[in-house]
């Protein structure tokens, strides 16, 4: 049985509630209806004045193709941001956990990652990659590979991608062994008596086992790549080349803060809200089903 | 259905050894106490067995192959773990058929075998509930049901029983023993319960410290322990061990002798030998346990009867034995013949 507190009457509740209250009503409810309502009209440039369209800004948004096409690219960058950091997390987490003598070690080197800023982490990424200056481009390059991710839009994209998951697998990894470690090691032997050896036991007993840790990752992930990759996506590729790494919400930027518009800024900004709840719905009611607490 | 044997197994952890040397033979169908105090190694010695902790040095052999370097999957054994271990996300059915499947055994034949397994333990109603809907009697039954399934060469139980009630325990011993006995395979099972050893061995591994004190039937240790150790450890109350010096005929060399609780008598204070003074008595029916201090300071346990008369607490009684039934140790606590 849970144990609950309970406050008689409704006062201290209501006390100890208002900081938490305040701070959304703040900082989330205010300016979520400051878009919405923007999101009607159409600024003039110099924000003097501004005119009603109704959803005149959804509408153009909707019939945009540069706009289509960035939610292909949001999808397709985060569902890779999403695998490539989960992976590799849940891989270095599954060698962590067979590992007894230096694990602590190896643990705290594995976290450091997650201490770099992304905007940071972008910038080095984007010179180790420097067609001209990169280690990585001149390795490439004598291996005969040409590699110019200022110029090719999929190396673009794979270059974010990787920035992007870097600084993400140690956050991942961290739950993936405490998830592991959680999983009783006598089931393992179990199992391993039962006749199952490593990847029918990985297959039929740690992923079952680990699936709330991985779904809850992958909530969180997802919702990393929609937002948070902002400041690595600016320093490497600023977007480009041709919009092919601009992602819904480096989009509400560009339009917004360098393009001016901030009508259709806005509606992006709301558009953008909405998706990620339906995505957050989504999971919830579907993936959910079917995980095994 | 196998025998197993175990030639100078020892285990080391790094620097520490912590067996030193376990050889025994184990015929087809017996089953095996191993029975010692906490941490004497009795779960590393079944676990090498099971092949989940490696085998320092020694050999163990199953059906005459030598198996040390062999995967637990590759030794075909069943085993019952303390917590059950269970996989919490299966059913009570896709637990027993987990073993069935992976070994690829027909659909048809895996439901039969775990219908079957399902009546002999009780468990047809609760094959579709998860572990976790489960009483701990209930789902020791599923972890003796994943085991029967798979008909193994040999079933390795480490403490089973150690997480029951009394009155479940005392059930689920007399269930284990039966199953085993009705599926004639080898078993090799852990414990420090001596009521358990003593009634379900056909041969029981006394072991301390990593020793194998002595092996031999359960009555036989009982009746003729080789040290001190066994003596004290094996039988309830523990044997008494009293100075040489009360012993005339005590052998050369003898630094205690001891004698069971049932062997020695109350007499008349008067005329005895050896006299002490009652410091208390626990009646519990069948049997009266008199705990008695000696002149000397060491306390001494009489076990009689229900019915024969009691003393009073603080009394002064007289202490009698058969001196056939005194055993003699020396200082190295080994038994003198
Ligand atoms: N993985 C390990 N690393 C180091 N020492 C270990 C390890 N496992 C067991 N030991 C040591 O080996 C000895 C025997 O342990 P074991 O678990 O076999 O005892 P046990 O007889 O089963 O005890 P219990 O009745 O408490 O289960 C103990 O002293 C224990 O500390
Ligand atoms: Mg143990």
């Amino acid at each position: 049985m849970e144990k609950r507190v309970t406050f008689k009457g409704w006062l201290l509740p209501l006390v100890l509630l208002t900081p938490q209250l305040l701070i959304t009503a703040v900082f989330f409810f205010y300016p979520a209806g400051q878009a919405v309502w923007q999101s009607l009209f159409i600024p003039d440039p110099f924000g003097l004045k501004s005119q009603f369209v109704g959803l005149g800004n959804f509408e153009f948004l909707l019939n945009d193709p540069y706009y289509r096409a960035s939610f292909a690219t949001t999808a397709v960058f985060s569902i890779s941001v999403t695998l490539v950091s989960m992976g590799v997390a849940l891989f270095l987490a599954l060698l962590a956990d067979r590992l007894i003598k230096g694990s602590g070690a190896y643990r705290t080197l594995l976290i450091w990652p997650y201490a770099v800023a992304p905007a940071v982490a972008g910038v080095l990424w984007m010179f180790m990659f420097n067609n001209r200056v990169g280690v990585v481009a001149w390795y490439l390059g004598v291996l005969g590979y040409d590699w110019n991710h200022v110029l090719n839009g999929r190396e673009a994209m794979g270059l974010v991608v990787v920035a992007s998951s870097w600084g993400r697998i140690s956050y991942n990894f961290l739950f993936f062994l405490a998830g592991l470690q959680a999983i009783p090691k006598s089931v393992i032997e179990a199992a391993a008596i039962d006749g199952a050896r490593f990847w029918t036991r990985f297959r039929t007993i740690v992923w079952p086992l680990l699936s709330p840790t991985t779904f809850f990752l992958m909530v969180v992930n997802i919702v990393y790549a929609f937002f948070e990759t902002f400041g690595v996506i600016h320093t490497i590729t600023a977007g480009g080349p041709q919009q092919s790494t601009t992602i819904l919400v480096y989009k509400v930027y560009a339009d917004g803060f360098v393009g001016q518009d901030l009508g259709s800024s806005a509606a992006q900004s709301v558009i953008l809200l909405i998706v990620v709840g339906l995505l957050t719905v989504v999971q919830f009611r579907f993936v959910e089903r079917r995980v095994h607490y | 259905m196998a025998t197993i044997r175990l030639d100078n197994v020892k285990k080391s952890f790094g620097k520490t050894q912590v067996i030193h040397g376990v050889s025994i033979d184990i015929a087809d169908g017996e089953f095996i106490v191993i029975v010692g105090p906490s941490g004497c190694g009795k779960s590393t010695l079944l676990r090498m067995v099971a092949g989940l902790e490696t085998i320092t040095d020694g050999t163990v052999e199953i059906d005459g192959a030598r198996v040390n370097d062999d995967e637990p999957m590759d030794r075909d054994i069943a085993m019952v773990f303390q917590n059950y271990a269970l996989y919490p996300h299966m059913s009570v059915f896709g637990n027993m058929a987990y073993g069935l499947k992976i070994a690829r055994t027909p659909k048809a034949e895996i439901k039969a075998r775990v219908q079957a397994a399902a009546k002999t333990l009780q468990l047809e109603a609760y094959l579709d509930r998860k572990p976790r809907e489960l009483s701990g009697g209930q789902r020791q039954r599923v972890a003796m049901g994943r085991a029967i399934v798979r008909k193994p060469k040999a079933f390795l139980f480490d403490e089973p029983l150690s997480n029951l009630d009394a009155k479940l325990r005392v059930q689920m011993r007399l269930e284990i023993h039966a199953l085993q006995r009705e599926l004639g395979i080898t078993a090799l099972y852990v414990t420090h319960d001596q009521i358990e050893a003593m009634t379900m061995a056909d041969r029981m591994i006394v072991m301390r410290d990593g020793v194998a004190e002595q092996i031999g039937a359960p009555l036989e240790v009982y009746e003729n322990p080789d040290n001190r150790f066994v003596a004290e450890f094996i039988g309830s109350p523990a044997t008494n061990f009293l100075a040489p010096a009360l012993v005339p005929e005590a052998p050369a060399g003898t630094a205690w002798i001891g004698i069971r609780p049932e062997h020695v008598k109350l007499a008349e204070a008067e005329g005895a030998s050896l006299t002490g003074k009652v410091l208390h008595i626990e009646a519990l029916g069948a049997e009266t346990l008199v705990h008695v201090v000696l002149a000397d300071g060491t306390h001494a346990t009489v076990r009689q009867e229900g019915h024969l008369p009691k003393p009073a607490e603080g009394a002064r009684v007289g202490l009698a034995w058969h001196l056939a039934e005194v055993m003699f140790f020396d200082t190295q606590e080994r038994r003198l013949r």
